[in-house]
């Protein structure tokens, strides 16, 4: 049976660029049209594709992407440095204020990919060859625009750039898109990933991120996916880290009817490290997926990742945390830690964790539960006075708060906060 | 009149008969120390008065300031005036201790038709509170008794106590867990408590903490109900010859 899906999709793929770029989108769609949708991939378990196969999706007209777009619908407080903006996969010079540091470069894509360029040719050539990125491949056929983003060895960036991915309304289309940012030797980069749509989003947004982190160089990333119920989001973090590299990653997923996001982070620096904390919060049909896999490639290699998950209604959650740790890579400390709530008996949420260590001399710890409310908890704040319903949300709220209470930027913390308590399941709301 | 009335309280937990027709009065500005030996129901007694969920009334009465007690939801006793100080305070990771304060005293201001208090006028107002217990603030800013010692989780609770001025405060085995320096700080908290508007139950094991908040009734409950009554000379008497001499009093009466 053919996929609609693809067929849809591959009807009119972009043309011209550097033979290169050429080549890989011909690789790439010849690997689609052999494997298709991966509908049986351990990958996609939790997360069937079969209903979103028949689907077809119109390509997007790329005026459209010029539409008039109010910059009030992805404001936010304690932001006022760079702002970068696609909307439906095009960077927006008109939407976007470009940093001023000293160091920093930033370029739309579709201007980058006219020229040769080390690390735009790897971006393109060297995303793996697996059956179970089918949504990768399609973004290495199909994207036009995105962004480039390098911060010089040595340079800092002190002010958070917001990185603005918004999705206009209508039919149901689709966009695909790539950011690419590059972190030289002792850079210092911190970055607010904001996934936005405008209310009649029903879109398939197809993003793919591959971040290159140089030795000794630091990056924070907030990533916000607050996109519209009605859309779908696909989306791949990839991050690579050299030598004494620092990862801090802080993830939300609050919207779309179907979010996949995968986390992909090689340490392949002795010494690098990578932190993360996460939430999802879920509600109605919403069906949200995250993939997080971090391999060690080096010795004294550190991983901390601490997730929350939250589904209420019918809503569907996965976590899925494989840690590789590769022979060789001694001295790794690893850990994983997941906690999820359950806020209504149709609601499902399945964590697995999956420890996979080569090496010897390693420290790996993980934990995962699937649970309800603490009834002490509750009964604790009722008995001082404060409604079951207001009691309900405080602790669902501070459940999810491990991703965000670190934040030391007030005003963009509160924001969060309150993007939060927003989409809390009507069971507490 | 009595601020409270128990009549003939029959409660069980898990299927097991705990309190077996306690009646119990009490009248505003007194202190009622409730004493007994582990497994008398004396914790039983504070969690059923604050509404605790897996505590089954099959029989009796309870009514406070005129109303049924029973019938009200935990967060309602609260805004009528009831304060559970707890044997096991709760860690609330993510919750900040002020704001859960805040949060807990503007609900029950809401409930009784009170206006709420702004974020300034509920400052100062832990800085008056703060000020009368000789308490620091270190408290506040973290989350609730996430971390906190067993000292500091039961100087919470009164903290908790003064700030919200409930008509009846029971303090289910506060001295538990403390030190004596400790224990003098929370016996100190009370007495500044103490008013001719407000009750206390106090629950405790041992005739220590009464040394410190004097009562002016003490009970002794086993299996279930109150088998004694008398001033706070009786705490001393069992301090002194303990709770066997009790069953041994009633075994001589029966």
């Amino acid at each position: 049976m053919a996929e609609q899906l693809l067929e849809s999709m591959l009807q009119a793929p972009p043309t011209g660029g550097p033979a290169w770029l050429a080549h890989a989108r011909e690789r790439a769609r010849d690997a689609l049209l052999r494997d298709g949708l991966p509908l049986r991939d351990e990958a996609w378990k939790y997360t069937s594709l079969r209903a979103l196969a028949q689907r077809r999706f119109a390509t997007n007209d790329p005026a459209g992407a010029y539409a008039a777009v109010d910059p009030q619908a992805f404001a936010m407080p304690g932001l006022e440095g760079a702002r970068l903006v696609l909307v439906d996969g095009v960077f927006r010079a008109d939407l976007s204020r470009l940093p001023t540091e000293a160091g920093v470069e930033v370029r739309s894509l579709g201007d980058a990919l006219a020229s040769v360029d080390g690390l735009l040719r790897g971006a393109f050539e060297d995303e793996p060859d697996d059956p179970g990125l089918a949504f990768v491949r399609l973004n290495t056929v199909l994207a036009r625009d995105g962004l480039v983003l390098r911060v010089a060895a040595g340079a800092r960036v002190d002010l958070p750039v917001h990185l603005v991915a918004f999705a206009t309304g209508g039919a149901a289309r689709a966009w695909h898109a790539r950011i690419l940012v590059e972190l030289g030797d002792g850079a210092t980069l911190t970055l607010v990933e904001h996934h936005a749509g405008a209310a009649d989003d029903a879109q398939l947004g197809n993003l793919v991120c591959r971040h290159r982190l140089g030795s000794g160089a630091r990056l924070d990333v907030l990533q916000v996916q607050d996109a519209p119920e009605s859309s779908i989001r696909i989306r791949r973090s990839a991050f690579a880290l050299a030598a004494d590299a620092q990862l801090n990653l802080r993830t939300l997923e609050l919207g779309a009817a179907l979010a996949r996001h995968d986390i992909a982070v090689e340490l392949g620096g002795e010494c690098a490290r990578f932190a993360s904390r996460g939430v999802f919060v879920g509600r109605g049909r919403q069906h949200q997926d995250t993939h997080l896999g971090v391999r060690h490639a080096a010795r004294d290699t550190a991983c901390d990742l601490v997730w929350r998950g939250v589904a209420g209604d019918r809503a569907r959650g996965v976590l899925h945390g494989a840690i590789t740790v590769e022979a060789g890579a001694d001295g790794t400390d690893a850990s994983l830690d997941t906690k999820n709530l359950l806020l209504s008996s149709q609601a499902e949420i399945d964590a697995q964790p999956v420890l996979e260590i080569l090496a010897d001399e390693v420290k790996a710890a993980h934990g995962a539960t699937v649970g309800q409310l603490d009834a002490q908890a509750l009964f604790y704040l009722r008995s001082r006075g404060i409604p079951e319903a207001h009691a309900r949300a405080l602790l669902t709220l501070a459940f999810c708060r491990i991703a965000i209470d670190s934040l030391t930027n007030v005003a963009l913390r509160e924001h969060v906060d309150r993007m939060l308590l927003r989409h809390l399941p009507a069971e507490i709301a | 009149m009595n601020m409270l009335t128990i009549e003939n309280l029959h409660v069980r937990v898990a299927g097991k008969e705990i309190l077996k027709g306690l009646s119990l009065e009490a009248k505003a500005g007194e202190v009622h120390a409730i004493m007994g030996p582990n497994g008398a129901g004396k914790s039983t007694l504070g969690n059923v008065l604050a509404g605790r969920e897996g505590y089954e009334v099959t029989q009796g009465t309870v009514t406070f300031d005129g109303q049924d007690l029973l019938a009200l939801e935990p967060e309602a006793r609260a805004a009528a005036g009831v304060f559970l100080a707890f044997q096991y305070p709760v860690e609330i990771p993510g919750v900040n201790n002020t704001y859960f304060l805040r949060t807990a005293l503007n609900a029950q201001r809401k409930a009784r038709g009170e206006p709420e208090l702004d974020s300034m006028q509920f400052l100062k107002l832990v800085r008056e509170k703060l000020a009368v217990l000789h308490l620091k603030d270190e408290l506040l800013h973290r989350a609730v008794n996430e971390g906190f010692s067993g000292g500091e989780k039961k100087r919470n609770e009164i903290f908790q106590l003064a700030l919200l001025e409930p008509k009846l405060a029971i303090l289910d085995e506060t001295d538990s867990g403390l030190d004596i320096d400790a224990l003098k700080m929370v016996a100190d908290g009370v007495n500044a408590m103490r008013a001719p508007d407000r009750a206390f139950l106090v629950i405790t094991h041992y005739q220590r903490l009464l040394d410190y908040i004097v009562p002016d009734f003490v009970h002794v409950l086993a299996d279930g109900r109150i088998v004694e009554s008398g001033d706070r000379s009786l705490a001393r008497r069992l301090e002194e010859q303990g709770y066997a001499w009790l069953a041994e009093r009633r075994a001589g009466a029966a």
